[in-house]
């Protein structure tokens, strides 16, 4: 996307819309009725008790915060660079989840007791899933891929009921059946390896339409060029078509990782000791049910954007190759 | 280059009765063409008379659906063992150039020699680097063919073709997506590549080009070829009335 080089004026210069969303933020802060939390408490010289103070002291209050709100959006809108105004609104928002989070008042020492056995344990196995599972489904991403582009029926036919299957049943579902069907079979099988034939299987699938994609967008002259100097397929497809797809395939096989980091969770019910499992049982025993989860949550979110920072840092290598 | 062990005149290319369809349409129509060694012919004729269809039958990127192609003595079919050994001895470039833009000019050039003729990468690389300097960018070896403008493409294209040692190069509309003043450089390659002695079919509606060096001038309409004659007799008295009206409006200017 392009910016376009005319910039129109800031709606927050015109009175008409800063008054329309004062008069919103009014009623929006007057519904939920802040004069019962933190705010009517900091706000008790204006309104006395808060619990007594009624009518009043809910229109004081949600005033209050609306001028707050308002003001802190033409301050923000006044900050000189787009920079400037991402970080001041990413610690905003970062400020105000942290107060949430603080506001159910957090046993901190007992999360302090915990997080370095869910680091050691719980990251170091939901990491190692996702990696070989990753691996896994890219593996059979290329071969589903090349399967579906095929002209043979045999191969094709094996490919798309694959993917059907695959991306047709709920991944806990698939997890299940996995871990418990397989026993059926005769094979009984622990629970790390049946969570990665799930993941694996999975993911897969849906990765394969992510290369078939990324196959099907070179240009067909690219195998005419190659199949005429005598290639054959597999070395077409290996020196020529993958090479040029693997730019294309990246950035969503990255993304594809970021969403199986958390499906990983999944596995959780099959007893795999990964983050969502210790997650629930650590803080079972003595009901800091809300503690383990939202400690979880945050390691969760925090691989989580290491893992955008990689990719990020990833695209723009390949970004970087392809202007050359 | 021509092989000196073989007869001079036994044809490498030889095509007999080919039809070729697409689904229900018959884009080529018994086609008869036998092609010698040195021998330099080129092919020309309305859009969509099936020029481009046919030279693409002869290293089978289009299969024909009946009637033979031998291209050296093999023939041409669906279920032959070794199209890829067919296809590395006959030379194609393109008229968009297919080369290889993930790769170097240089890497572009030896890719086929080492992949396929399993040659070592120093002698490729020789090689590779004297065709280049006959095509006249030995400089731009280690560019990559996006930084290079079309022309340049289009002789990286040829010299890419010739490291294979190929016995026939096929030439499909080779100027045709150039800008105009980058033909003449692509064609002074080509005409170079003719003096040379290597046989040569060329798609190509520049007839300056057909004057200069074809040995044949074969003119196609509407899938079937409608006449074929030395260049002196084809352009001075054609013999049929389409090939005079085509000439007529390619000529004008």
């Amino acid at each position: 996307m392009i910016q376009d080089t005319v910039t129109e004026e800031l709606l927050l210069r015109k009175p008409r819309f800063v008054s329309i969303v004062f008069g919103l933020a009014c009623i929006a802060f007057f519904l939920i009725d802040p004069s019962q939390s933190a705010v009517g408490h900091f706000l008790a010289p204006a309104i006395g008790d808060p619990a007594q103070s009624g009518f009043y002291g809910r229109f004081v209050t949600s005033f209050t915060l609306a001028f707050l709100f308002l003001v802190n959006l033409v301050a923000i809108s006044l900050l000189p660079e787009f920079r400037y105004q991402v970080i001041v609104v990413w610690c905003e928002l970062l400020f105000l989840f942290l107060a949430f989070f603080y506001s159910f008042g957090l046993d901190f020492k007992f999360i302090q007791s915990k997080i370095w056995f869910m680091i050691t344990q719980g990251i170091f196995t939901t990491l190692y899933v996702s990696a070989i599972s990753i691996v896994i489904a890219s593996v059979i991403a290329i071969i589903g891929a090349v399967a579906k582009l095929s002209s043979n029926g045999f191969a094709f036919a094996i490919a798309s009921f694959y993917t059907s299957f695959f991306r047709g049943l709920p991944l806990l579902m698939q997890v299940y059946l996995i871990y418990l069907g397989f026993p059926q079979l005769g094979f009984v099988i622990d629970a790390v390896p049946a969570g990665i034939i799930a993941l694996s299987l999975c993911y897969g699938a849906y990765m394969t339409e992510i290369f078939r994609a990324g196959i099907m967008s070179i240009d067909e002259g690219q195998w005419e060029g190659s199949r005429a100097l005598g290639f054959n397929f597999g070395l077409t497809m290996r020196k020529i078509i993958l090479p040029q797809s693997i730019p294309l395939i990246i950035p969503p096989t990255g993304n594809q990782f970021i969403a199986m980091l958390k499906d990983s969770s999944l596995v959780s019910v099959i007893g795999v000791w990964e983050l969502m499992f210790l997650a629930r049982t650590l803080g079972n025993k003595t009901f800091n049910h809300m503690e383990m989860l939202i400690t979880a949550s945050i390691l969760y979110w925090m691989m989580t954007m290491v893992l955008e920072y990689i990719q990020s840092r990833i695209e723009r290598k390949y970004r970087k190759k392809q202007k050359r | 280059m021509p092989d000196k062990n073989q007869n001079p005149a036994s044809p490498i290319i030889s095509i007999r009765g080919m039809n070729k369809f697409f689904g229900d349409f018959q884009a080529l129509t018994d086609i008869n063409l036998e092609v010698n060694i040195g021998e330099r012919i080129v092919i020309c004729g309305p859009s969509g008379s099936g020029k481009s269809t046919l030279i693409r039958c002869i290293n089978r990127l289009e299969a024909h659906q009946s009637g033979s192609i031998h291209v050296d003595g093999v023939e041409l079919h669906q279920h032959m063992k070794d199209i890829d050994k067919v296809r590395s001895e006959v030379g194609m470039v393109f008229q968009h150039f297919n080369l290889f833009p993930h790769l170097t000019i240089l890497e572009n050039c030896t890719a086929g020699p080492m992949w396929v003729n399993k040659v070592p990468a120093e002698e490729a690389q020789a090689t590779a680097m004297k065709y280049l300097t006959r095509v006249n960018i030995p400089e731009q070896a280690d560019k990559y063919p996006t930084q290079l403008s079309g022309g340049q493409q289009q002789r990286v294209a040829i010299a890419r073709s010739l490291c294979m040692h190929p016995k026939v190069m096929l030439f499909d509309e080779p100027t045709s997506a150039l800008d105009p003043e980058m033909v003449a450089e692509v064609l002074d390659t080509m005409i170079d590549l003719a003096e040379s002695g290597m046989t040569m079919i060329c798609v190509t509606h520049e007839m300056g080009f057909a004057k200069q060096v074809a040995d044949r001038v074969v003119f196609m309409d509407e899938g079937s070829i409608v006449e074929s004659n030395k260049p002196i007799p084809f352009f001075e008295n054609p013999q049929s009335e389409r090939t005079r009206k085509f000439l007529s409006q390619v000529l004008v200017h």
